[in-house]
């Protein structure tokens, strides 16, 4: 709704650096692009001039780099990318903060522990998979009118707030040396499961009705690829771009498995 | 080939996961499309809350009968009453639902669902979840069809993109027995059986450029929809919403709740005042909202807000620094309560802006919201126009058998203007509701089951969409499919939002026109067949460029005011002659909308003028009082 102001048509330039690669199993390069840079800029404003202008520095001709993209104001998750080598939303990158000189350089790759779709583009589905192995749902009895559900006091719901933030970006996984690309899905149900859906298992855990399958998530995380697969890097909390407190979330779902296995011992179930 | 009967979901919002969630229940298996996982769909975008009746508002005087005519008097009066009716007395059901499936409703307490005013109520009725309310019931619902995925009964197809219904024809008409659809990543293009297929694609914020919208937000599937047939209703009726933070990419929404909250919009007093707005007294600060709506204040519906707005930076020249830009001010109420009650939206003005809400009042402008219109849908009323027949096939279906429309992509429950927190209302009740008819439809109407229709349909179905593929690939025209998405939502930003005209609108069609031709000489600079997203684009521009006609001709041809659509030349509003509903039909050989009217269904609340209590404003001197309509 803003007509641009003559500050913002003052520009200067930044240089992307991308790593591209035109699908699965081909060869990756690099392609360097040339962005007139407004203020206000963020990675993707900077990507969509690009797929405008798909020239690169040494002018040839190129085509628009792939990416996922969604919401842009780092609610949905989908942006999320390798950035000068730190794992982000490209979305609620400003250039000015991150490039603020002229002629600096950003530098943009796919997340490390997906497999390359193309280019920017990687296939998360192991993340979704994941939630499905810690049932990370409440299990309901259907959608006819049934009353409320639990009772929630106001220090429950921050924490159950704040765990269900989780918006399955990625970044947690692609910080944590233990979490490791895995191209099968066969092998999806054996490798670390990461520690959103640890936390996840923790907020279901935590509600009253979703407490219910809370000795299937133990099992789940007892099993391979489980809780204790977590080296105790702690990298996960300190790349949540949501602050979720992972790591509690782990020495949470941690002790509780604990607990678990010694009641299995006693009691056999 | 699978026999069984079955319903294709195209969307994964909040209207396509409790409408998918409602269908498997009843036992029907459902593919669901979504373009993107559907975990991030732009649902995660709403932020204030859910409106219902609730117990602290019923012992104030509040009921569901409240509600309802506060849905009515924001939306102008120009929606059918009997399906607003039905949804407002499903809303509180919905919130213990939601409730129940685990969604963190912010609590008091006593531990009780706390409450916030939202705009065009004077009662508290607004649950939320921070300031994410949109995100956590997407989420929820996502969980449910996740356990209905584990269990075999829903099939996720996510990176595929709906091309088209096909509609197959025979003796007793025509009717929707499935869709046409690419997978974005490989580009194949394939057909998809089943016996009903509901669209719940949302809105076309991006036909307007930049908007608050999420970047898969085209319209497309609704314009293919509407190109094959199905009406297209009010789509003149784009809500601005007044509070969004200008960026380069897009506009983000600043929630209502942070009004809602106690949050209060001004400008200096002196136009083009430099002082820092900390700097500047109580005394010298217009709090234009205030002043003219002393009832309501800084919660009149947004319509009003955004005009209001715009006339005080466009035609007053008071925007803060003399540009397009007022305060919403939050420093007076304390970063304690800010961070429990609006946490998210500060966390994104804070991130995207760069200053932090708590101590700095916000520097915002109107920007392109949510459509009110949409595909045309029916319904059937209960014989006394109080709600909605529990379960008719009907329910949400457009003008083509089979084809159904819900949430936002329908053109139903919010007329002229929507009200703040209503839209998540609207898409599960939906989803819940209509999701029942559907699977009623499915299992009693259809006689001919998909399975066994001609497979001939199908492949001519893909065949026709691999034209169009084939064209945008083989092209080899100069024009960059970008730079006309570019130029189109400028155009449609400053011809059709918050004030329009005639002269301005046909002026638009004119420049609509020339973009519709050029698009003909298009170039791809990609055209690989490999996650293409470049071809996808384009192939959404065609589209994007037939809707924004609708959108077009159906303010030129609405000589009135009413809502969120104002015209310059006809200030008022005209029950006589524009209490009606706009239907857009799309002509195949001129490629142009034919526009009609239809009446309204106002039974329940005769029209009334919608002042929200306005008074002459202390340095109000230059403006009609365009927003006393009647």
């Amino acid at each position: 709704m803003v007509a641009p102001t003559a500050e913002a048509l003052q520009t200067r330039s930044v240089r992307f650096r991308i790593k591209r690669q035109d699908r699965p199993g081909r060869p990756w390069r690099w392609e360097s692009f040339d962005v007139p840079v407004e203020p206000g800029a963020n990675v993707i404003s900077c990507l969509q001039w690009i797929a405008a202008n798909p020239r690169t520095i040494d002018g040839r001709d190129s085509n628009p780099v792939a990416y996922d993209a969604g919401c842009l104001e780092e609610v949905c998750g989908a942006c999320t990318m390798l950035i000068n080598g730190q794992v982000r939303q490209s979305c609620s990158c400003l250039i000015d903060q991150y490039a603020p000189r002229d002629g600096d350089v950003m530098r943009l790759e796919p997340m490390s522990k997906f497999p390359v779709v193309r280019d920017l583009m990687v296939d998360r589905q192991r993340l979704f998979h994941a939630l499905t192995r810690t049932k990370a749902w409440v299990p309901i009895d259907g959608t006819y009118h049934l009353g409320p559900g639990p009772q929630d006091t106001p220090q429950s719901q921050q924490v159950r707030y704040k765990l269900s933030e989780c918006m399955s970006c990625g970044c947690c996984l692609e910080a944590c040396p233990q979490y490791k690309l895995e191209e099968h899905e066969s092998r999806w149900d054996k490798a670390f499961i990461g520690a959103h859906a640890i936390s996840q298992a923790r907020l279901f855990n935590e509600h009253g009705t979703g407490n219910v399958l809370a000795s299937d998530r133990l099992e789940t995380m007892i099993g391979p690829g489980g809780v204790s697969d977590c080296g105790n890097a702690q990298n996960c909390v300190k790349v949540c771009p949501k602050d979720i407190p992972l790591t509690e979330s782990i020495a949470a779902i941690g002790r509780a498995v604990t607990i678990h296995s010694i009641r299995k011992f006693f009691t056999g179930k | 080939m699978n026999t069984q009967r079955r319903v294709i979901m195209v969307g994964g919002g909040l209207a396509g996961l409790a409408g998918t969630i409602r269908i498997a229940e009843a036992g029907l298996p459902v593919d669901l499309f979504s373009m993107v996982p559907v975990k991030r769909s732009h649902s995660v975008c709403a932020q204030g809350g859910i409106n219902a009746a609730n117990d602290i508002a019923r012992q104030q005087g509040y009921s569901e009968y409240e509600h309802f005519d506060e849905t009515i008097y924001g939306g102008d009066f120009l929606q059918h009453q009997p399906p607003v009716y039905e949804m407002v007395h499903w809303a509180p059901k919905i919130i213990d639902l939601l409730d129940r499936m685990g969604v963190p409703f912010n609590r008091t307490a006593e531990s009780q669902r706390d409450l916030r005013l939202f705009g065009g109520s004077l009662y508290k009725r607004t649950h939320f979840a921070g300031a994410t309310t949109g995100q956590q019931l997407l989420y929820a619902l996502d969980e449910q069809v996740r356990r209905w995925e584990a269990q075999g009964k829903v099939n996720k197809y996510e990176y595929w993109e709906f091309l088209w219904p096909v509609i197959e024809t025979d003796d007793a008409g025509r009717r929707c027995v499935g869709i046409v659809a690419q997978d974005v990543r490989t580009m194949q293009i394939r057909a998809f059986r089943a016996e009903a297929v509901v669209i719940a694609t949302g809105g076309c914020g991006m036909i307007f450029g930049k908007s608050t919208n999420s970047v898969m937000c085209t319209g497309a599937a609704a314009s293919r929809c509407y190109q094959a047939g199905a009406w297209y209703a009010n789509g003149e009726f784009i809500q601005v919403h007044p509070t969004a933070i200008p960026g380069a990419d897009k506009l983000r929404l600043m929630s209502e709740s942070a009004r809602g909250e106690g949050g209060r919009v001004w400008v200096p007093r002196t136009k083009a005042d430099r002082r820092d707005p900390r700097d500047i007294p109580e005394n010298e600060r217009f709090y234009f909202l205030e002043e003219k709506y002393p009832k309501y204040g800084n919660i009149v519906p947004r319509d009003i807000a955004t005009r209001e707005i715009f006339d005080i930076c466009v035609n007053q020249g008071l925007g803060v620094g003399g540009g397009n830009m007022v305060y919403l001010d939050l420093t007076h109420l304390g970063r304690e309560y800010l961070e429990l009650k609006l946490g998210g939206i500060i966390e994104i003005y804070r991130k995207f802006a760069g200053e932090d809400p708590a101590l700095v009042p916000m520097k915002i402008f109107p920007g392109v919201h949510y459509s009110m219109g949409g595909l045309w849908t029916q319904y059937t009323a209960k014989d006394d126009l109080r709600g909605m027949a529990m379960g008719s096939a009907n329910s949400m279906m457009t003008n083509i058998p089979g084809l159904y429309a819900f949430g936002e992509v329908n053109y139903q429950y919010h007329g002229a203007n929507r009200l703040g927190a209503n839209a998540l209302l609207s898409c599960i009740f939906d989803g819940l509701f209509c999701g029942a008819g559907v699977a009623n439809y499915v299992l009693e109407e259809v006689t001919t089951t998909s399975a066994r229709l001609d497979q001939s349909i199908y492949d001519a179905a893909v065949s026709q969409q691999q034209e169009i593929v084939d064209r945008l690939i083989n092209g080899r025209g100069m024009e960059s499919p970008y730079q006309i998405g570019r130029e189109l939502g400028e155009e449609m930003t400053a011809a059709s939002t918050v004030v329009k005209s005639e002269q301005r609108l046909r002026q638009a069609i004119e420049a609509l026109h020339q973009l519709q031709g050029r698009y003909q000489t298009i170039g791809l600079s990609d055209t690989g067949m490999w996650t293409n997203q470049n071809l996808s684009y384009a192939r959404a521009l065609g589209d994007m460029l037939k809707l924004a006609e609708v959108i077009l001709q159906g303010g030129i041809d609405r000589k009135e005011s009413r809502g969120a659509h104002y015209r310059t030349d006809f200030p008022d509003r005209d029950d006589a002659n524009f209490l009606k509903t706009t239907v857009a039909k799309y002509d195949p050989d001129t490629g142009r909308p034919e526009i009609s009217l239809e009446q309204v269904e106002t039974g329940l609340v005769p029209p009334r003028a919608r002042t929200y209590g306005k008074v002459a404003a202390s340095t109000d001197t230059s403006r009609p009082t365009e927003t006393v309509s009647v």
